[in-house]
This record gives C-alpha cells, sequence and structure tokens, in this order.
C-alpha cells in the first residue's frame, strides 16, 4: 500500500505545482476572509474566543476548498478509472488524498497564521506558537482524514462540491469546537494554557477515529 | 439460453443470441457473460445480454449512442457491478473476484485517463508505479507509439492522436491478456493506427472487447458481433454471417 500510496502522492503534488489549483486559492481564500473580518469587526486586536473562532472558522473554510478539488485531476480525464484497474489496495488512494490534503492546509496555515497575527490578533503570536503549532498539527490530521473520505464520498455525484460541504462542514463540528477551545487560552495572553492539552488530546481521538473509519470503510466506499 | 433474435444476415435469416461455442470457449472462455442486468437508477441499460469469448478472440461491440456498449465495457473491467446474471473474466467471477481479473485487464475508454498536467512520461510512469512495472517498458511503449520526442511535454500539449496514442500505451502498460477498447481509433490517422496495432489489434494477440460505430472496420477484424439496441443484444454472430449495411440499418435507425 506504501508504493501506491506514495505515487499517488507524489503525482497529486506534481499536478498541483504545476496548476497551482488547489493551494494558491485556499490561501488567498483564508486571507480574504481574514481581511473581511477585519473590516467587518471593525477591529485590529482580538484575543481569546473571539480569535480563536475567527481563526478556525477561515481555515475551515478554506479546507473547504481543497476538499471540494481533491479528486479533481481524477474526475477532469477519467484518471479514477486506471487507479482502480490497479492490483493495488484503494486505501492507499485515501491515504494518498489526506496527506495531500494535509500538505495543503499546512501550507495555507503557514500563510494564513501570520496574516491573522498581523490584521487581527491582539496578544503577541510567539508565546502561543507551540500550542498553536500542536493544535494545528492534530486538527490538520483529523481535517485531512475527514475532508478525503468525504471528497471520495462525492467525487462521483453531480454536485459534488455541494455534496461536499454539506457533508465535510457537520462533520468537522468536534474538531473545530475542540481546536477552538484549545486555542483560546493561548489567545487570551494567559501564561499557562490550562485546558488546551485535554482539548489536544480530543483532537488526537478525533484523528484517530477518522483515521480507522477510513481505513475500515474506504474500499467499499470506491465500489459502484 | 435467451434466443433475442434481430433479422441482420446476409440470407436474412435471424440469429441466436448467442453463437456456437468455439474449442478455445468450450476450454473456457475468457469472457463468460450470461443474462447480464445493469441499471442506472430506474432506468436498465443493459438487460440479457449474454456471449461466450475465448482467448485470443475479437468481439466488435456495436450499436447507438446509449445503447449500453459504453457500459458493457465497464462492468467486464468491474469498474461497475451487474445487477443480474453472472460475469467471468479470465476466470474470475465478477463482482466477488474483481480484484484477481483488475491487474490483467486493459481498459481504454471514453477519458484518456491521462493528467493533462504531467508529460507523457510522467503519466506512464505514475501508471507504471501503480502495476509494478519498470521503467524500461515505459520507454518501450512511448518509443512504440511513437511519443519518443514528446515524451517531456505536458499532455495538455499534445495532439488529439498524440493523446489518444499515450492512452493505448497507458490502457497495455501492464501487458494485460485483455483488452477493453472504447473506439480505439479514435483520433488516430492512418500513420498512428499502424503505430498502435501491435499494441491493441488483432496482431497483439490478446483477447479484445471493442467498442466502434465502424461497423465495416469491425466485421473485418472481429471473430464475433454483438450488438446492442436499446440494452438488449439484437444478435451474437461471427462477422461471416452479418451484412454491414442491414446491421447499419437495424442498429442505427
Amino acid at each position: 500500500m506504501t508504493r501506491a500510496a506514495l505515487a499517488i502522492l507524489r503525482k497529486d503534488l506534481l499536478v498541483e505545482r504545476r496548476t497551482r489549483e488547489s493551494v494558491p486559492a485556499m490561501a488567498l481564500f483564508s486571507v480574504t476572509v481574514l481581511v473581511l473580518f477585519h473590516f467587518a469587526l471593525d477591529r485590529d486586536s482580538l484575543d481569546g474566543a473571539l480569535a480563536s473562532g475567527v481563526l478556525w472558522v477561515t481555515l475551515l473554510l478554506a479546507a473547504v476548498l481543497g476538499v471540494g478539488r481533491l479528486f479533481a485531476s481524477e474526475r477532469e480525464e477519467g484518471g479514477m478509472d486506471g487507479i482502480l484497474l490497479a492490483p493495488i489496495d484503494r486505501t492507499a488512494v485515501w491515504v494518498a488524498k489526506a496527506l495531500a490534503l494535509l500538505a495543503y492546509l499546512v501550507v495555507v496555515e503557514v500563510v494564513a497564521v501570520p496574516v491573522f497575527a498581523v490584521l487581527l490578533l491582539g496578544p503577541d503570536l510567539m508565546p502561543a506558537l507551540p500550542g498553536l503549532v500542536a493544535t494545528l498539527v492534530l486538527a490538520d490530521v483529523g481535517l485531512a482524514a475527514v475532508g478525503a473520505l468525504v471528497a471520495a464520498l462525492a467525487a462521483e455525484s453531480r454536485a459534488r462540491e455541494l455534496v461536499a460541504t454539506l457533508l465535510f462542514l457537520p462533520l468537522v463540528v468536534p474538531a473545530a469546537v475542540a481546536a477552538t477551545a484549545a486555542t483560546e487560552p493561548l489567545f487570551a495572553g494567559a501564561q499557562t494554557a490550562d485546558g488546551t492539552g485535554r482539548w489536544l488530546i480530543f483532537l488526537a481521538a478525533y484523528a484517530l477515529l477518522f483515521v480507522l473509519l477510513s481505513v475500515g470503510v474506504f474500499d467499499y466506499l470506491l465500489e459502484d | 439460453m435467451t434466443e433475442r433474435t434481430v433479422d441482420v444476415t446476409r440470407a436474412g435469416r435471424s440469429l441466436p443470441a448467442v453463437a456456437g461455442t468455439s474449442p478455445e470457449a468450450a476450454a473456457g472462455p475468457a469472457v463468460e457473460v450470461r443474462e447480464l442486468e445493469r441499471s442506472f437508477g430506474e432506468r436498465p441499460v443493459l438487460e440479457g445480454v449474454s456471449f461466450d469469448l475465448a482467448a485470443g478472440e475479437t468481439l466488435a461491440v456495436l450499436g447507438a449512442n446509449g445503447a449500453g456498449k459504453t457500459t458493457l465495457l465497464r462492468v467486464l473491467a468491474g469498474l461497475l457491478r451487474p445487477h443480474a446474471g453472472s460475469v467471468r473474466v479470465l476466470g474470475a467471477a465478477l463482482p466477488e473476484d474483481g480484484w484477481r481479473a483488475r491487474a490483467r485487464v486493459g481498459l481504454l475508454g471514453h477519458d484518456s485517463g491521462l493528467y493533462r498536467a504531467l508529460s507523457a512520461r510522467e503519466n506512464l510512469r505514475f501508471h507504471a508505479r501503480l502495476h509494478g512495472v519498470g521503467r524500461e517498458r515505459v520507454e518501450e511503449l512511448i518509443d512504440a507509439v511513437g511519443l519518443g520526442s514528446r515524451a517531456q511535454d505536458p499532455v495538455r500539449e499534445l495532439s488529439r492522436g498524440g493523446v489518444q496514442r499515450l492512452a493505448v500505451a497507458r490502457a497495455v502498460l501492464h501487458d494485460p491478456p485483455l483488452l477493453l477498447l472504447d473506439e480505439p481509433r479514435s483520433g488516430l490517422d492512418p500513420g498512428a493506427e499502424e503505430l498502435v496495432e501491435p499494441l491493441v489489434g488483432r496482431g497483439s494477440g490478446r483477447t479484445r472487447v471493442v467498442v466502434t460505430h465502424d461497423v465495416e472496420g469491425a466485421l473485418e477484424e472481429c471473430d464475433r458481433a454483438l450488438g446492442l439496441l436499446g440494452g438488449r443484444p439484437a444478435f451474437v454472430a461471427g462477422p461471416g454471417a452479418l451484412e454491414a449495411s442491414t446491421v447499419r440499418r437495424e442498429l442505427y435507425r
């Protein structure tokens, strides 16, 4: 499975590097949403729950764009048939797509978090950074697992981007709640981030649940 | 066995839906389809389709647009489940044993299955990795389809014929004994047709199921022909028993 997953991942990253259809759109979208929040709230200094909520809503909406296009290269020229006819464990497709989405999210966050800090965040970002990075990593794994599963479910439907969005957002509500709660004390300027730890454990459990679920059902999902 | 009949013969007599079996078929057909049915939603697309195909033989599948030809190919490839009837491909019952047949089937479909942003070589190498095929085979096929000088070019910059030649190379990359071909000569000039002939033509020695609208060409090169009319088999017969003009009139009216 590893060989096939790496081959599909390598192909996806190469296609994205050439076409630049997903990551730039996700990054630009997240920056635009942050600018909109900046003007809509008419504030340039958020902290605590509000700052945390603004960041995670922005990242989740940007992730929706990536989920919607995760199988785009397969759809356009019938590439999925070639993959399905290969003698591979089909779970490799999910692994590759989840890793690709994870990579996209990391790149988007590298752009969006500094913009968020400049435009909206009141407290200094640097003290919050280690906890924020841990939250981002765990949340991203969960989002990528759910995103790849949902993208595959929606890939064959006519209104695939709508279906992907309508399935993805409700499923990631627990992750959004946990990530926002984990980040809130970090953005409150507190010296100790009490409570962050248990939300990180929740995020890890959420990610693990969807990884196991995806591995269990993905093969059936690609059946006709 | 169902005895659906349509009068398409030279002599004007009706043919059984399943023609007699060849000695190869008696030894175990490469493809065996019995009373296949497949629907999309409430709409039946294939009904009562039955035929055998011996190893090395070519079956031409004829019929108007929407007759169920592509659906039949996708069922044989294991990409669509039969809703009724039985399908055996290279000894594997579908869909239960689909994984056994999967790696031994080459599908050349409507869509090229190629990534437009990747080069010809990158596309073949990607599929080669999935099939565990070496790079030598990739280079061999790039040369065989005459794309040696364009191997680094993105697929989106290739001509229609170039894309089709590359799609042919992709379909035979893993040297499959069974080829499922949907209009394999589409977009090819006579020179390109000669290039792909040893790979997907009759001379390839592979068992082939070929979907085409070229009735005369199909009857020249097939061992038997299946005519589909609204998803139902109009005939399964050897080419010697069929008249091209009558086939065209009956199937494309």
